[in-house]
């Protein structure tokens, strides 16, 4: 591979002003593909979820999914566009051995949604609006497995292998109008407007959208030119660019190469390019010629699609609280600071605690667990915090325990290993580990006695005024109980004996 | 009854003689398999003779009927099946190299409504390499004998279904019409054929030419028989997005009623003139006057865009098959030439397109490939597309003014094999008068009327109706053919020579 | 008339994947500027305004449940298969994209 030149990032702002086209690609959840009742199921057997349309048969034909429209409507609203009142689907006519028919079910000048725009909230709190050129409706294709060249790689391939239970997944492509005016900001847009796309698409609820299986994949196309010009330079597009750290590198690796390029009086060629997850790199592929002709031209098996302006009113009234709205909400609700809420959404943290909050549990404590102790498990065992084994009911549950005092947080930080153990429930827990806080005044007084005669100098100090000294008392009781006593009921007996009052 | 008496019974009669246990299935069956094994040599319009399943079918049918369980309107009748639908398990070519040896994993939607009505598929029929042509000429599989005259050619693109019915190797076929494809062939072998209007027969499991003209439809000796037959065949398919959610217009009482008393019937001035045969003009002339005298009204139409039909049709069709036949790519089934191992992928599809596909079928997709390239869309399909709209604004007007329209079905009677094939434009001109049908969505009929003097070869009688009023071309083909059998005293497919 | 040249109809057979040969581009590009030169009188309605037809019936909005059907068992989906592998098609090297 040849090296590529790259110029600095702050000397490239420096001479050129970059423009970024983002276009997403998001497969939909439903229940089966856009155009067939095939399963979209995952993790199926290679070819057991196709039939003759999603195989291309001869003489097989498409029905559009009612829930892929809904959904492709649901979207475009979220984006604030407008809904085509009519529009249709297109054949874009090219061979490849993934697509069936060699030609893509796609939307071509009449989209479902168009004009729209996402506000999307950078890490210092500034809000940066993002233009929606269109979000329209298409199918996704086979997958290929290349064998005999280097670790499934297509070149040196002796041959290779299909499997059709993707193709014909749903998928709608949002792509955005040229972002301008980002400047040094615009690898940080780009990452933020991938990051804010994919909260939208999961408040949807119409997609889990999650990168790292391929339901989400983002194309950056990218272009510089010299301050101060109006026109676009050319443009290169860096396909699948899987997970929001890597759109933030490819833009800024790509405005480094072009600069590289245009400040040593070379030009760009349009072209493809090809993004290396180990360096952050990019690398020619295919060069986009006037060769290619997709030939679009009316799908002549479907007929158009003409939402109802009722129907897309109930939609739009159906529509959750959007996600910049509902976290600027939460913040202030939570009263934490855009730091942190930014840590807890990079987290995955927002859902679990606004659904532990809804358990009964008080914002501060719900926060609490999730951003701790939870999220130093979930980091350990490499999972999200929601695909942890307890429940936010059994966080707030463990919340609920803490503020009767029937658990200190050492205790409680051992329930919740319980659970996450497979113990059972936060009070299978307790009852099985027997870590309740011993209560029994009886007992806890006893122990009392016993801390005070068996370190009678440290019980002088706090007679003669030394409260503070009351620590190293508590803390004999403490392991006296093996920590289940609540220590500030300890604190309070060992004063109370003592005849000593606090403050 | 002797296989000769019974392959000359209607499918009325056979399915009435079943019912009435005066025939079996297996004997109606036998009888048809006997003469494609006596006449197909000749006439070769088969392609596949399915026996086995045939007969099986015909047990089955048998069975019922001795269980006392009910039989469809058709159960027991043999039929003809263009090789364009897929059969579950037996071969389907379309007529092409390309798809030789292709067995189908599934049914199309056309075929289970035949099997479920106890229909018996004799097997596929020969036909244009994918319906296109108008002589069956360019199957890859060679061309089928008009059984009138087996040098001539039967009518394409299913020039396999109209031979089987004309030499009395089935009394039902199942045709395809995109441009004419069943009309056609009809009329030049004196046989009775109606295309349904689009999206009244699901098209689930056709396999596609250009779809927004594709439509697939009964083929039969009377008009009775092909009410029958569309009556089996149409209705709404939830596989087949384009096709309509409505009741079946009443084509089986409309052919027990035929009638054209007090109807406007209108003749277009665009389908006459220069290239028509001056014997089908004059039977044509005898048609209208005998509608007249039937008590039918005759109306003069100006329909100028339908001059313009054939051009448009020429970029319609060839743009959607373009598209429709890239699928055939030597990747999922059919075909694969040139994997030798050192090909790529994009190599083996371009050799086995060029070794698979004839030479109409390529001159076809690369004529699309033109029409929809950038740069030339507008001119072309574009304006193909409005001219569409024309043409359906006028036939909207006519139908305003009457209740159908007649023509010619085809300029010609049959042509000899070999006589346009090199001359695609020629050919072209055969499907003149059935393209506008196909344009708008109507729905259109051909039945004879008469042997050209000049030839004696049959000539076709067109009736168009308005889309969803496919039971008026029952209506008025049923009036025409009664009153024409009265006149010569029999079919006209009698004075076929026997075979 | 704008008419067709057999480079165009080379490019045009690239595009269509069909691997022609020399006589056939020749005879091909005869036969198509003829046929390009008769159809292409519907051009004369390329600026009247009316609305093209892209289908002859005015249906819209037909969709379906998203509802589960059977699909094909893989054995049915690889019975045409010219070549197989486990459970896949073989297809030569593609020489596409990587
Ligand atoms: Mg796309
Ligand atoms: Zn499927």
């Amino acid at each position: 591979m040849t090296v590529t030149e790259l110029m600095s990032y702050d000397a490239a702002l420096a001479t050129y002003d970059p423009v970024m086209g983002l276009e997403v690609h998001v497969e939909l959840g439903t229940k089966t593909k856009m155009f067939c009742g095939c399963s979209t199921e995952l993790g199926a057997e290679p070819n057991s979820q196709t039939c003759p349309t999603c195989l291309g048969l001869p003489g097989s034909l498409p029905v559009v999914n009612a829930i892929g429209v809904e959904s492709a409507i649901k979207i475009g609203l979220a984006l604030n566009c407008e809904i085509a009142e009519w529009c249709r689907f297109a054949r874009k006519n090219y061979f490849y051995p993934d697509m069936p028919k060699n030609f893509q079910t796609s939307q071509y000048d009449e989209p479902i949604a168009f004009n729209g725009y996402l506000d999307v909230q950078l890490e210092d709190g500034e809000v940066f609006r993002v233009e929606i050129e269109r979000a329209h409706m298409e199918e996704d294709t086979g997958k290929s497995l290349h064998v005999g060249g280097a670790t499934g790689r297509i070149h040196g391939a002796s041959h290779s292998l299909l499997d059709y239970n993707r193709a014909g997944i749903p998928l709608i492509e949002i792509v955005t109008k040229p972002i301008e005016g980002a400047g040094e900001r615009a690898p940080e847009v780009a990452k933020a407007y991938v990051a804010e796309l994919r909260e939208l698409i999961r408040a949807l609820d119409v997609s889990e959208a999650r990168m790292d299986k391929g339901q989400m994949r983002c194309d950056v196309n990218l272009s510089l030119r010299p301050h101060g010009r109006e026109e676009f330079g050319t443009r290169s597009e860096t396909k699948n660019v899987n997970s929001l750290r890597s759109v933030e590198r490819a833009a800024r690796f790509e405005i480094q190469r072009h600069a590289a390029v245009l400040s040593s009086g070379g030009t760009i060629v349009q072209e493809t390019r090809h993004f290396h997850e180990e360096d952050g790199s990019t690398t020619a592929g295919r060069i986009k010629d006037n060769a290619e002709d997709y030939r679009y031209f009316p799908e002549p098996d479907l007929v158009p699609v003409a939402p109802a302006r009722a129907w897309v009113e109930e939609l739009r009234s159906t529509l959750p609280e959007m996600p910049r709205v509902r976290r600027n909400r939460l913040r202030e609700e939570w009263g934490v600071s855009e730091h942190d809420m930014q840590s807890i959404l990079n987290a995955g943290a927002v859902d679990p605690i606004v659904a532990t909050i809804e358990a009964g549990a008080d914002a501060g404590s719900a926060r609490k667990w999730w951003m701790g102790e939870l999220a130093r498990h979930a980091n350990e065992s490499g999972k999200a915090l929601d695909e942890l084994p307890i429940t936010p009911a059994q966080v707030a549950r463990v919340a609920a325990l803490v503020a009767a005092g029937d658990l200190n947080d050492k205790l409680a930080r051992q329930v919740i290993e319980g659970v996450l153990a497979g113990e059972g429930t936060p009070d299978e827990v307790v009852e099985k580990r027997g870590l309740k806080v011993v209560s029994d005044e009886g007992a806890l007084s006893t122990a009392v006695d016993d801390a005070i005669a068996g370190n009678a100098g440290i019980a002088d100090k706090i007679r003669g005024g030394k409260v503070q000294a009351v620590g190293a008392l508590v803390g004999a009781v403490m392991k006296a109980t093996r920590g289940q006593a609540d220590a500030a009921r300890v604190k309070e007996l060992i004063l109370e004996k003592l005849g000593v009052s606090e403050g | 009854m002797t296989d000769s008496n019974i392959i000359k019974l209607t499918a009325a009669e056979i399915a009435s003689k079943i019912a009435a246990g005066e025939l079996t299935a297996v004997e109606v069956t036998e009888a048809h398999l006997a003469r494609i094994e006596a006449v197909d040599e000749k006439v070769h319009a088969f392609l596949h003779v399915d026996r086995e399943g045939a007969l099986t079918q015909a047990r089955a049918v048998d069975a019922k009927r001795a269980a006392g369980e009910k039989l469809g309107p058709l159960a027991g009748v043999p039929l003809a099946l263009k090789d364009i639908f897929t059969t579950e398990g037996v071969p389907t070519t379309v007529g092409s190299k390309i798809l030789e040896g292709w067995i189908p994993p599934y049914d199309a939607t056309l075929v289970k409504k035949l099997k479920a009505a106890d229909v018996v598929v004799l097997g596929k029929t020969n036909m244009d390499e994918f319906a296109m042509g108008s002589s069956t000429e360019n199957s890859a599989y060679g061309p089928t004998g008009n059984p009138w005259d087996v040098t001539r050619i039967p009518g394409g693109s299913g020039g396999g279904s109209s031979a089987a019915l004309a030499a009395y190797e089935a009394p039902l076929a199942i045709g395809t019409d995109t441009g004419g494809s069943i009309r056609q062939p009809a009329a030049v072998t004196g046989t009775v054929g109606v295309k349904p209007t689009y999206g009244g027969v699901s098209r689930y499991g056709m396999v596609a030419f250009s779809s927004s003209l594709d439509q697939g439809g009964p083929c039969a000796r009377t008009v009775l028989d092909a009410a029958l037959l569309h009556e089996v065949i149409a209705g709404h398919d939830p596989l087949d997005s384009t096709s309509i959610d409505a009741p079946v217009p009443p084509v089986v009482e409309a052919a027990r009623n035929g009638s054209v008393q007090g109807m406007r019937v209108g003749v277009v001035k665009q389908f006459a003139g220069e290239g028509y045969q001056a014997g089908v003009v004059q039977r044509f002339n005898e048609s209208v006057e005998l509608l007249k005298s039937l008590g039918a009204e005759i109306v003069e139409l100006d329909c100028p865009t339908f001059d313009l039909a054939l051009s448009a049709y020429y970029l319609i069709a060839p743009s959607e098959c373009s598209s429709n036949l890239a699928r055939f790519d030597a990747m999922r089934y059919g075909l694969r030439v040139g994997d030798d191992g050192t090909k790529s992928a994009e190599d083996v599809t371009a050799l086995t397109r060029e070794a698979g596909f004839g030479d109409e079928v390529k001159r076809r997709i690369i004529l699309g490939t033109y029409a929809l390239s950038s740069g030339y869309y507008d001119a072309y399909y574009g304006s193909a597309q409005k001219v569409r709209t024309l043409i359906t604004q006028e036939f909207e007007r006519a139908f305003e003014q009457v209740d159908v329209i007649v023509s010619p079905t085809t300029p010609t009677t049959a042509f000899p094999i070999g006589e346009r094939a090199d001359d695609p434009m020629a050919m072209y001109l055969a499907d003149v008068c059935t393209i506008p049908t196909n344009m708008a969505g109507n729905a259109a009929m051909s039945l004879p009327c008469g042997l050209a003097p000049e030839d004696g070869l049959p000539v076709g009688l067109q009736i168009i109706a308005p889309a969803m009023k496919d039971d008026r071309l029952y209506k008025v083909g049923a009036a025409v053919e009664a009153a024409f059998v009265e006149k010569w005293g029999h079919p006209l497919l009698e004075e076929a020579p026997s075979l | 008339m704008p008419g067709i040249t057999r480079e165009e109809v080379a490019h045009l057979a690239r595009l269509a994947r069909l691997e022609l040969k020399d006589e056939e581009l020749d005879h091909f590009a005869g036969q198509l500027d003829d046929i390009i030169g008769a159809v292409a009188r519907v051009s004369e309605v390329a600026d009247q305004d009316v609305p093209p037809t892209s289908h002859p019936l005015p249906l819209t909005n037909v969709m379906r449940a998203d509802e589960v059907r059977p699909s094909l068992t893989p054995e049915q989906a690889l019975s045409g298969a010219p070549a197989q592998e486990q459970q896949r098609f073989k297809v030569p090297q593609i020489l596409g994209e990587d």
